[in-house]
């Protein structure tokens, strides 16, 4: 094949010079860039025209006005364009956009890139995204055409440009092979796009982990003011060929609003309330869902806390204590308690019965590592707290965040029945784990 | 390509580029060393030259580089020789280092004759970044970028669809105006391609094609036009998209694709969903009816009772109904119920831009009724990242004001975390307080007195306004929230003291009367506060109410007075505007103060005091000179003020179609589609009709349709059964299209069929079509004959014969059916029909059965085996074949009369009733089943392709359609 194109006649060079270039309003995503904490763009990506990175610069006035890093508008208007930003792990994901599109359109797209460059590089930190600069950028250019979502399902970028592993690095390094598929993929033409075509283990394996987060606020006098139980299952499928899945659940009622993975047939659930599906290949969400608010939440841990200021003393009391509640026999473990003290609180004496505590005098956080909770010598966090001299208390009460884990058990009681598949005939190894951890558990005091 | 972290780490900062390639030209001769020498610059010259960007200048402490101009020509030198090399690996690697360049917003235009040439590079990773960087520069190197394009010409010719598709795509992705028309050819051609992702690809390059060039508008709508045409789920996101951008308001263009997109939406790709789903909100705007218009008509105070409590509603909704019905018949188009069954299951979704998508949907074009449906759905979206809960909440706030019931039964949900971010704290704020009711107030209440303790003072400022809110649209609660208020004016933040002082001035202004110590102790605060807004707000309070405290005001003055040069502009104004009041109340007292401060505003720097100084001396100081106005001076200051509304500001939003860039803005973005409003009279529904029904189930969702004849108003009720409306729809508009298609495999016959099913369907709300409607009547009379007879002979409930009493008289009325029966009084009992059908369908059916099956073996020579299967189909809804039929015993010894006799002692014990009383009860029935079959015959016949085509439904999720199908092969 020659190398060099066919020229060019000069005088469809010279018609070329003349004319001028349209821009009319072009819909979705213009350009990308990616903000790191301290407020340099480390990255820009471009899918029309380009738009010069100045354009940050009204991001970078709202970035200043914020007080947290978390309290940047989602959506910034500017003169002629709007821009759209998202943040995860530090980074600021900045689209930009020129006319009207929904904004969830953009942030939820945003959000997927976060979660592909995860799923590729294991970390979406700012050396990760720059050590892979090049795979980064293929991929970007895959998601996007013209700003317009092309291929966001994780196995079909996966088969366009390989994930890079050590090993891979090494083979190429020495075969000087590519990360680019030398396959073309297939799994953007298939009824089921979100799987991979000739997909082979010789261990066949399915798990799926029930994961239920309790979301609660709990007042003062330990007395429930809203708990809610969110549950997601979560799957790794590695199963040769095209499987044909169907996971039932022995008390579906409980679930009281789902949503599924594309790959879920919504008419068996509908109607029969089982869950039919060909999965994608490795990991994957299969089902999100909310557990009905009639059942009562079940909390495990309940706090006993007394935390006070005195008037005209420059000392405040702290006492905390944690125990188990309703945890069906169940060890509570992995317990983290975090609170944000009042801004005159200028250092904390505590006293722990397990675990370590660290308060950071600067951004006053308490943070209180518990490790498991003992039923008969509950853990607990006593000292005092000093104050700033001469100021007057603190009229605020700091709020405590709890975190935890509980293993072997869903609290809401879901139950996996069986699991089936179809269309292969070999016998897959099938496993399915439960868990219950603590969502937005806030205690107020 | 991942260097291990030690090796780039340990790279040396500057020119390791310049040894590394250097490096590379010299043991060219191993390629393997090359390459591996080549990955580790690939990561390390990023690494590189990101540390060179900040450290320009350690260039020059660089001995191998003479400048900074000279490296970076030098660099550029050793890129476009690894670009003319013959290896792979290192024009690999000079790609990959441009790409890097690229990626950090560095000029590497000048390389572009030198990556050009490798468009055609046999290796794909390097063709793939060639395109990128092809993409990246071409506009700036037009005459060049066309160097490339015989290339992507010879691809688009390529056997591999992906080939194909991936030409196509990097032509119109590169933006040279002279390639417009080799570009538009491509186009054309992909969009006949046989691959549909080609088609899709083609429908990519139509909004590239139009930005670049506009003029080709007309051409590129042809195109628009055969794509939409397109059935499969990969085209339809795509065009869509290119339709929306390129010629949104060619409505026209969707109606023969209307069916079609909302039969594949659920499986459209969930990007081209969001954008199907909002232009078809758009397309029903400008079709359909408002399926409120009635209800537009009813006061807000039967929402409000509507969505009260779950008991009642269910009450109010038929009540609402036939009042309705009453009033004005809206019937819903098929065309809108079926777009709104089959965007329903997409609220499902896991991406949150879809169902905020639907939610928007249903909020714009669903009936009142069902609009409920969505909110479980947005709220489980609160669970997701705060960039997706900012958005969801904007959206919520304005759905709240407006259909706040919708959102009530999730109240708690939108409680306030402390670890929210202040952004979403607020947000959620405005939505309790819509929220806020009479019934709800008190925990309300309770929640914001522990918001007002929180650490975030913003979001304490804006719980107190939240609380002023509660009390000025809550009457109940005003004392309560006032004397809160009050309390926290001895709290320690200022920002608190001062919000609640604006928020209680506002309050006061409702009800004064009442409130002088507050007004008292307000004034004392004066000397403590320091927020001029808070300030300005007292003194006005003081100047307003300066009858309720005599005493205190001049004192207020005096010391005002004092400061007045240390003020705020907003406490001066309102220092002059308390002067001038109490100098037309009290002048004996203040006439000097007040000469005084007025003296000081005339020279004050900002001119809008100086002139309001000089207005208003001249509007209370009487002098000779002083006009006609100064007479009325009093009445101008101390005129009575309307109390201020506080009023949400998401109130109104919703004429921004929710979810959109717009609406989250409150102001129009460039592009924004209006949402039309809706048409008064109906557009004419037949142009969605199609000549041939395309969507590939109809089979299925015809076969299953008739099974419902049985039930026909659970199709309504339910409404969900997504396939049967393309059906619907059909039958509703006319029979031009249905007879178009009678040669059809599942032809005419079903379409009739579908037509009694639509009537029936809809007859709750309808009052027209009586001619259909009639005879529909005649057939459910004719299929419900023999149940009824059988049924008759059996106990029954008391309710079940009252009806059946009415039935018979249906029955005889049927064939001469008075107009003048009313509506309202039929649809009720049809209802009726409706409940005991169902109570009775379990056991009722199965002994219906019973009789049927026996009797072939009886009289078998005059019955046909097709009507017999006819009739058990259009009769038996759910009956279990042979099984049920076995253990019963003929016995006939029990005359008719003891039949009639017991049915009228109504027991309920129905066990017992079949081996007794069927079989007299079938040989009735016998009779009956011919006659009816001779009048069904005719009608029935058409139906069988039908149910041959049930045999072919697969993968329908109705079981009874397999029973159905054992049965029909009998």
């Amino acid at each position: 094949m020659p190398n060099h194109p066919v020229p060019v006649p000069s005088s469809v060079l010279a018609a070329l010079k003349n004319k001028t270039i349209h821009l009319s309003a072009a819909k979705m995503i213009h350009s990308l860039f990616l903000v790191n904490a301290s407020g340099d763009i480390f990255l820009e990506k471009h899918w029309k025209s380009v738009v010069s990175r100045s354009v940050c610069d009204y991001f970078f006035e709202a970035l200043e006005r914020a007080t947290e890093p978390e309290n940047v508008p989602p959506v910034i208007p500017t003169p002629h364009h709007y821009l759209i930003n998202v943040l995860r792990h530090r980074i600021y994901f900045v689209a930009v956009i020129q006319s009207e599109v929904p904004p969830l359109f953009v942030i939820e797209f945003l959000h997927r890139v976060v979660d592909t460059f995860q799923d590729y590089f294991g970390v979406c930190t700012e050396a990760a995204i720059k050590d892979n600069v090049v795979v980064v950028y293929e991929l970007l250019e895959e998601m996007l055409d013209n700003g317009f979502p092309l291929a966001t399902e994780s196995n079909i970028l996966k088969e366009l440009i390989k994930p890079p592993t050590i090993l891979r690095t090494v083979v190429n390094t020495i075969t000087g092979s590519t990360n680019v598929g030398e396959q073309l993929p297939t799994g953007q033409l298939s009824v089921v796009p979100w799987r991979r075509t000739g997909v082979k283990y010789t261990n066949n394996e399915a798990y799926f982990d029930v994961i239920e987060e309790i979301d609660a606020i709990i007042d003062k006098s330990g007395s429930t003011i809203t708990a809610e139980i969110q549950g997601v299952i979560d799957a790794c499928v590695k199963l040769t060929g095209m499987p044909d899945l169907t996971l039932s659940f022995m008390n579906p009622r409980l679930l009281d609003d789902v949503s599924f993975h594309p790959c879920v047939r919504f008419k068996r659930w509908e109607a029969e309330r089982i869950l039919s599906f060909i999965p994608p290949d490795g990991n994957f969400r299969l089902l999100s869902y909310h557990v009905s608010s009639q059942n009562l939440v079940a909390i495990p841990v309940y706090v006993k806390h007394n935390i006070s200021f005195r008037e005209g003393s420059s000392q405040g009391r702290f006492e905390l204590t944690l125990g188990p509640k309703q945890t069906m026999g169940k060890a509570v473990e992995s317990v983290l308690v975090s609170s944000q003290l009042p801004r005159g609180v200028l250092n904390a004496n505590l006293n722990p019965s397990q675990g370590t505590y660290t308060f950071d005098p600067v951004t006053k956080l308490l943070s209180w590592d518990v490790g498991k909770i003992n039923p008969q010598k509950l853990p607990s966090l006593k000292g005092s707290m000093s104050l700033q001299a001469g100021a007057s208390k603190p009229d605020e009460n700091p709020t405590i965040n709890i975190q935890f884990k509980i293993q072997q058990l869903a609290i809401s009681g879901l139950k996996v029945n069986r699991l089936d598949m179809y269309g292969e005939k070999y016998k897959p190894f099938k496993g399915i784990k439960y868990m219950t951890k603590a969502g937005k558990f806030q205690v107020r005091t | 390509m991942r260097a291990p972290p030690a090796l780039s780490a340990s790279a040396p900062r500057n020119g390791s580029r310049d040894s590394v390639s250097g490096a590379l030209r010299r043991s060219a001769s191993s390629s393997s060393t090359a390459a591996a020498a080549a990955e580790m610059s690939a990561s390390s010259a990023f690494i590189d030259e990101k540390g060179g960007s900040a450290s320009e200048p350690e260039y020059g402490h660089d001995p191998a580089s003479g400048g900074i101009f000279s490296t970076d020509y030098k660099r550029h030198d050793d890129l476009k020789e690894m670009l003319d090399s013959n290896k792979d690996s290192l024009k690999l690697e000079a790609m990959k280092r441009i790409v890097a360049m690229i990626a950090r917003g560095k000029n590497a235009s000048d390389l572009f004759p030198a990556v050009v040439k490798n468009v055609a590079c046999k290796n794909i990773e390097v063709k793939k970044l060639v395109y990128v960087y092809l993409v990246r520069y071409a506009e700036e190197q037009q005459d060049l970028a066309l160097l490339s394009i015989s290339t992507f010409q010879r691809g688009l010719k390529d056997p591999n669809q992906l080939i194909r598709a991936s030409a196509l795509r990097v032509l119109s992705s590169i933006r040279v105006t002279i390639i417009v028309p080799i570009m538009m050819l491509a186009i054309k051609e992909a969009a006949s391609d046989m691959s549909p992702y080609v088609r899709k690809t083609a429908a990519h390059a139509i909004p590239k094609l139009h930005s670049l060039d506009p003029e080709q508008k007309d051409q590129l709508i042809e195109v628009i036009e055969k794509l939409l045409a397109d059935k499969t789920t990969l085209v339809a996101g795509s065009v869509v998209m290119a339709f929306e951008e390129v010629c949104p308001d060619r409505i026209d263009l969707i109606h023969k694709n209307y069916r079609k997109l909302c039969n594949l939406l659920i499986d459209v790709e969930e990007w081209g969903q969001v954008v199907i789903i909002n232009m078809l909100t758009r397309y029903a705007r400008t079709q359909f009816l408002n399926p409120n218009i009635n209800e537009s008509l009813l006061e807000e105070s039967s929402e409000k009772a509507f969505y009260a409590s779950d008991d009642e509603e269910d009450e109010d909704k038929k009540a609402e109904a036939a009042t309705l019905a009453k009033r004005k018949p809206y019937v819903m188009d098929p065309d809108h119920r079926l777009l709104l069954r089959n965007t329903k299951p997409l609220l499902q979704s896991r991406n949150a831009a879809v169902v905020m998508a639907v939610a928007q949907l249903y909020f714009h074009l669903a009936p009142k009724a069902e609009v409920g449906i969505i909110a479980k759905a947005l709220v489980r979206l609160m669970r997701s990242h705060s960039e997706v809960q900012y958005v969801v909440l904007q959206n919520v706030a304005t759905m709240t004001i407006k259909r706040r019931g919708m959102f009530e039964p999730y109240l708690k949900s939108f409680y306030i975390r402390s670890t929210d971010p202040t952004q979403i704290k607020i947000l959620k704020l405005e939505v309790l307080t819509n929220l806020a009711n009479e019934t709800n107030i008190s925990t309300i209440l309770r929640e914001f007195q522990t918001y007002i303790k929180s650490m975030d003072k913003d979001f304490v400022a804006a719980s107190i306004q939240a609380i002023g809110r509660c009390a000025t649209n809550i009457g109940e609660v005003r004392d309560t929230c006032l004397n809160g208020l009050v309390q926290l004016l001895s709290n320690r933040d200022e920002l608190v003291v001062a919000e609640s002082v604006v928020v209680i001035k506002k309050l006061l202004q409702m009800q004064p009367e009442q409130h002088s110590d507050i007004i008292k102790h307000m004034a004392k605060l004066i000397d403590n506060i320091q927020v001029p807004m808070a300030r300005a707000s007292i003194l006005w309070l003081i100047g307003e109410y300066c009858e309720h405290v005599p005493k205190i005001a001049p004192d207020v003055l005096r010391n005002m007075a004092k400061t007045f040069t240390n003020e705020e502009d907003i406490v001066k104004l309102q220092i002059i505007n308390l002067a001038a009041k109490l100098y037309l109340t009290n002048s004996k007292q203040t006439k000097l103060l007040t000469q005084y401060v007025l003296n000081l505003a005339k020279y004050d720097q900002n001119y809008d005091i100086r002139d309001r100084a000089r207005f208003i001396r001249q509007l209370i100081v009487p002098t000779d000179k002083s006009g006609a106005l100064s007479k009325y001076a009093k009445k101008l200051f101390l005129a009575l003020k309307p109390a201020p509304v506080l009023q949400s500001t998401f109130k109104d939003r919703d004429h921004f179609q929710l979810g959109s860039l717009s609406h989250l803005l409150n102001a129009k973005a460039a592009g924004y589609q209006e949402l039309p409003d809706w048409p008064e009279s109906v557009p004419d529904p037949s142009v969605r009709n199609v000549e041939i029904p395309d969507w590939s189930k109809c089979t299925s969702r015809k076969d299953r349709k008739e099974k419902k004849t049985e039930k026909p108003f659970y199709s309504d009720s339910e409404g969900e059964s997504g396939p049967t409306e393309s059906a619907d729809s059909e039958s509703d508009s006319g029979s031009g299209s249905e007879s178009a298609s009678a040669s059809d495999e599942s032809g005419s016959g079903s379409e009739s069929e579908e037509s009694r099913e639509e009537t029936e369907s809809e007859d709750e709300e309808e009052d027209e079509e009586k001619e259909k409607k009639r005879k529909k009547r005649l057939d459910k009379t004719k299929a419900k004959k023999p149940a009824e007879e059988s049924a008759e002979s059996e106990q029954s409930s008391g309710t079940e014969d009252r009806k059946r009493g009415r039935k018979a008289v249906k029955n005889q009325k049927s064939a001469s059916e008075s107009e003048s029966e009313s509506e309202s009084s039929e649809s009720e009992d049809e209802s009726e029909e409706e409940s005991e059908e169902e109570s009775e369908s379990d056991t009722d059916i199965r002994k219906k059965k019973t009789p049927i099956s026996k009797q072939p073996p009886k009289q078998s020579k005059k019955e046909s085996k097709k009507e017999r299967q006819e009739m058990s189909l259009l009769d038996l809804d759910d009956f279990e074949p042979a099984p049920a039929s076995a253990p019963v015993t003929p016995v006939n010894f029990l005359s008719s009369s003891l039949v009639s006799d017991l049915e009228g002692l109504s027991l309920t014990n129905n066990i017992l009733a079949p081996t007794t009383i069927a079989p007299s009860g079938s040989i009735k029935m016998y009779e009956l089943l011919h006659r009816i079959t001779v009048h069904q015959q005719h009608q029935l016949r058409d139906q069988k392709p039908a149910h041959r085509g049930a045999q072919a439904a697969v993968w329908d999720e109705d079981p009874r359609v397999h029973r159905d199908r054992r049965v029909s092969s009998r």
